[in-house]
Order: C-alpha cells, then structure tokens, then sequence
C-alpha cells in the first residue's frame, strides 16, 4: 500500500518524449504566435515590433478580413444547426432500428473518413452546371437543373455547405447514436405508460439525456465548421466567385503563404482564436443553463 | 444529475395502462421502425452513391462522361485511365510517400503515447495533474492557431520541404492520443500493477509485459485515428512541401488540377481519387468496431 502511494518520479521519464513534442510542436507555437502578431515580419528581413499596428490594420483597414468573417460565419450557420439536426435524426433512426445497424453506420461514415481532398473534387464533379451528376438528377426529375452550384455567387456557399453537411453528418449521427443508446428504456417506456406522445418524450426524455453529447458536438461543429480550408481551397477559385466563398482561412493562408505577412496572418490567427473561444464559452453557458432548466422541469 | 431528477417526473403519474390502446401504439411503432429504415436507408445510399459515381466515372472514355443521359456502368470499362494517372504524375511516389509518413507518425504516436498514458494513469509523480491540465488545454486550440508558428519553427530547424517536416512532429505523440490512452488506462483493474509490484517488477515491465498487451483496444483505435488523420491531412504537407518527390496523396491529387488535357480530366482526376481513397476505406471495412470504440471511449472520433 505505501509502495503504491510513494511519488514516483520516474513517471516523468514515461511522460519525457511526449511532453517534449507537445510543448515544442504544439504549446510554444501558441505563444509564439501571440507574440508575432506584433510584428511585421516577412520571411525575408528582420521582424520589427510593431505593437497593435496590425490588428489595427485588420480592424480599420482591411475590407477583405470582414468579408472572410461574414462568409466563415454564414457558412457556420448554414452547416452546424442543418448537420446537427440531421445527424440526430439520424441517430434516432439508428437507435429505433435493430437489425443492419452496422452497415448504416459504416455507409455514412466512409464520407467522414474520406480526405477533405477526394471529396472536393468528387463534388466538383457532382456539381458541374453542364455535365455533373446534380443537374442531371434534377434534370430527370424534371426541376429546374441549370443552378450554377459554384459558378453562381449566391449558390456557391450553399453548394459548399451541403458538401460540408454531407461529409459530416455521419460522424454526429455515430456520436449522438452511442449517447442515445446509454438512454434507459425505463424511461421511455414509463412515458409511454403516461401516454406522452413520441415528440413529447423526445423532447422531454431524449434531448435533456443526451443533452451533453449534444453540446459536445455543437462545440466541435463550430469550431471546425470557422476553420473551414481545405475544399475552399480546391474547389473554388480562390474564395469565388467574387468573394463570395472566400472565408476566414483563406484570408488567413494567402496573408501567411502568398503575401509571407506572418506576423498579420499570426494576429488574424489570433483573433480567430479569440473568436471561438468566445464562441465556445457562450456555448457552455447556454447549454448549462439548458442542463439545469431540464432539472426544474422534472 | 440527470438520471436522478428524470425519473421523478414519471414515478409519480405511472398508473396501470389503458388497455385498449395496445393494438394502436403497436402499430404506431411498426410504423416508427419502417420509417427510421427507410430514412436510413435513404441517407446510405446518399452517403455512399458519390463514390459508386467516382469510380464509374473513372473508367468511362471521353465519350461516355459527356454523355447525356449519364450512364452508372461504363460499357467497356476503360482501365487505361488508372494508366494514365501513372503517367502523368509520379503517382506511385505519392503512395510511397504516404505511406511512410502514416507509418512513421502512427509507430511514434503509438509508442510515446502509451507511455505517457500509463504514467498519467497509473504512477503518482509530482506535477501530474497539472501537466495533464495542460495537455486538455492544448486540445482545445484551433489548429489554424499553430500553423503559422509551426512553419516558422520548421525553418529555424530548415526541416522545409523535407520528409523531416511530415514525421518528426507527429512522431511525438499528441496530447490528444495521451489523452486516449489514458482514459483506457485508468480503466484497467490496479491490482495488476499491485500484484507485479509484489513480484519485483519494475514500472518498465509492468507497461510492457502487462498494461500494454491489455491496451490493445485503445491502441488500435489510436492507430485508425492516426492513420486516417495523417493520410488525409492536406494543409501541413501543403505549407511543407514543395518537391513533388516529397508530395502526399492528398497534394499529389491536389496538383491535377493544372497536370491534366481536358477531355481526359475528369475521368483521370476520378481515377486518382478513387486510388486516394481506397486504401483507407478497406482499412475502415476491417477495423469499424475500432471507430466505435474509440467514440465512446473518448467522447470524439477521429477526423
């Protein structure tokens, strides 16, 4: 019993490489880039200190930082609340259904495991205005199939958001699923006996009981949905057309790797930090006031 | 909190039922199970139709993909396209690439972050919990954060444009692998390290010879996540690398755009594609129960 409470510094040996590689990749890189974003360095010459100067510039001086925040917002909303929804029907299927359970897992979750690469380009090829697969679905149907998905300005973010929405539902349908199935059936079934109807026990069962896996997964839909790169990137022709896809880390990668402004594209990172852990903060709040509002209720 | 406080609400109303509603709400529940399967159903084929669409696609001839209506089956299946992408781009060199990356990231991965997780889990050491406080806080930081700091630190080490770049940073471990391996870890009966400390075993064997060989589920779901993340990573070997001797799958698809003719594009590009895919997807058919485990041992999945 003593040997087992006795500290044993030798931990730290088994903690030496990782702790090694998450403080230099990954804890000094944070502080360091607090620290060029107040400078002015270019790759090429010295780094001046250049205090506030550039998050001045981004707040008063650059249209472009605002445009990218707005679409990087728009695109949070028009992807987090449909893929939640979604995902949770999903789950909720799963959870009524029995048999083939692991199949309609596996299908919808090969889209999540697919590079945000491959998937970029296939949906390049679905939404092809003359051609793709798209159009021509809704041509057969007889609808309207000649949208141009990313050749028009006012589609081109929607298009974007149902690629993003068809990549991700499986993996909150796969989370909300395994949250659900930790859900008595008591609970349920002594509802039932009540005569609650499915939406009321829905309502007043399911969603309060997996009330933090849902939170979990708007917290994580959001911050990854802000971040959006990738197939902005390879799909559009850099953020088009107009500017009307061009998101916060586009602006944030050509600052940094077109322009070389590291120590600008270091303050937008910052913001974007400031930004979702604001975000992320007022989600927490609001969810626990959700979590104990459940409690008064019952 | 909750499980305590729902119950109430029925506990009190649940009287015997009404029994003349049974037939009723029996149907009503078929009539559920038919729905949820034909949602389900529905949203397989939504998920999985792209990719019968890629690979149709990258065995049509010039012909075919332009022609309206679209056809699912290519009559004859064109092979020479998969050829082609050979020959355009050192595709073979992207695999290899790849490949050694993943292999590289996930052995490192493997090893550091089961030790950390053991120690994290089962030694006591001064500053513990602290450090481990730490680690859940560098998780929480947006990647897009650290990209710029990561590039400039791998200038200063001139690891630019190297495979140096790709494996040494993710051979570490991450916080968030730690993170994995300890939650396993702390589930793991301590009787087991009691009984060995008995036997004289040191902390090193009592990892190797026993909690390891017993980790064995956290460490193959630690190794789909790595695996997936590494192969699908497209931002870092983008800042990284210029070489295309030194090119990803991911990068290498990415510089089609500009490599290929038009009338051949899309079925050369679907070709590629595919290719990129595949492999993670027959890892996925073999290790699913893996994915699972790891969403409920950790609350997230790998992405």
């Amino acid at each position: 019993m003593l040997r087992t409470l006795r500290r044993e510094w030798i931990g730290y040996l088994f903690i030496l490489p990782n702790l090694v590689g998450v403080l230099v990749f990954l804890a000094f890189p944070v502080v360091f880039a607090l620290y060029m974003s107040f400078t002015d360095w270019d790759v090429l010459t010295e780094a001046n200190f250049v205090g506030l100067d550039n998050y001045r510039t981004l707040f008063t001086d650059d249209p472009l930082f605002w445009t990218s925040l707005w679409n990087s917002t728009y695109y949070v909303l028009l992807t987090v609340p449909t893929s939640i929804v979604i995902g949770l029907g999903l789950a909720v299927a799963m959870n009524q259904a029995v048999r083939g359970i692991t199949f309609f897992r596996a299908a919808m979750y090969v889209p999540v495991l697919t590079s945000a690469v491959a998937v970029a380009f296939i949906w390049r090829w679905i939404f092809n205005s003359d051609v793709g697969l798209l159009n021509s679905l809704l041509y057969r149907l007889g609808l309207p199939s000649t949208i141009g998905w990313l050749t028009d300005e006012n589609w081109a973010m929607i298009s974007l958001a149902i690629m993003a929405v068809w990549k991700s539902v499986g993996y909150y349908a796969v989370i909300l699923f395994a949250a659900l199935q930790g859900v008595p059936r008591s609970l349920y079934e002594a509802a039932e006996l009540d005569g609650a109807s499915s939406w009321r026990r829905f309502i007043n069962i399911t969603v309060p009981m997996i009330g933090p896996a849902l939170l979990f997964v708007t917290v994580i839909a959001v911050i990854g949905s802000f971040q959006v790169f990738d197939q902005v990137y390879l799909i559009t022709n850099n953020g088009g057309p107009g500017t009307s896809t061009y998101v916060y880390n586009l602006h944030l990668y050509n600052n940094a790797f077109q322009f070389f402004r590291m120590g600008y594209a270091s303050a937008m990172a910052y913001i974007l930090f400031a930004i979702l852990f604001f975000i992320t903060w007022l989600q927490l709040r609001i969810g626990r006031k959700r979590a104990s509002g459940a409690y008064d209720y019952a | 909190m909750i499980n305590t406080t729902i119950p109430d609400a029925t506990t009190g109303t649940a009287v015997a039922p009404v029994p003349h509603t049974y037939p009723r709400r029996r149907f009503r529940k078929v009539g559920n199970k038919i729905f949820a399967y034909v949602v389900l159903t529905l949203m397989s084929i939504i998920s999985i139709f792209p990719f019968l669409w890629t690979v149709s696609t990258s065995l049509k001839g010039p012909g075919e993909i332009f022609a309206w209506p679209p056809e699912m089956i290519p009559n004859p299946p064109v092979w020479s396209n998969y050829a082609q992408v050979f020959e355009t781009l050192p595709f073979g060199r992207f695999f290899l690439n790849t490949i050694i990356y993943t292999t590289a990231v996930t052995i490192g991965q493997l090893l550091f972050c089961s030790l950390a997780g053991y120690a994290f889990a089962r030694l006591r050491f001064p500053g513990r919990d602290p450090i481990f406080y730490l680690y859940l806080a560098t998780m929480m930081i947006p990647a897009s954060v650290t990209l710029v700091p990561s590039f400039i630190l791998m200038r200063w080490f001139d690891w630019v444009n190297t495979m140096w770049a790709m494996t040494i940073p993710g051979m570490f471990g991450s916080a968030f692998g730690t993170f994995l391996m300890r939650q396993f870890m702390l589930s793991l009966p301590s009787e087991l390290d009691d009984a060995a400390i008995v036997d004289g075993a040191s902390k090193w064997r009592i990892y190797w010879q026993i909690i390891l060989p017993l980790s064995k589920p956290a460490i193959a779901v630690l190794a789909v996540f790595t695996i997936t993340a590494v192969w699908n990573d497209f931002v870092w070997p983008l800042v990284m690398l210029h070489d295309r001797e030194l090119y990803t799958l991911t990068l290498g698809l990415a510089s089609f755009n500009a490599g290929m003719q038009s009338y051949t594009f899309w079925s050369g590009l679907m070709a590629a594609a595919t290719m990129t895919i595949a492999p993670l997807i027959v890892i996925f058919i073999f290790s699913q129960r893996f994915f699972t485990e790891g969403i409920s041992l950790t609350g997230m999945g790998g992405r």
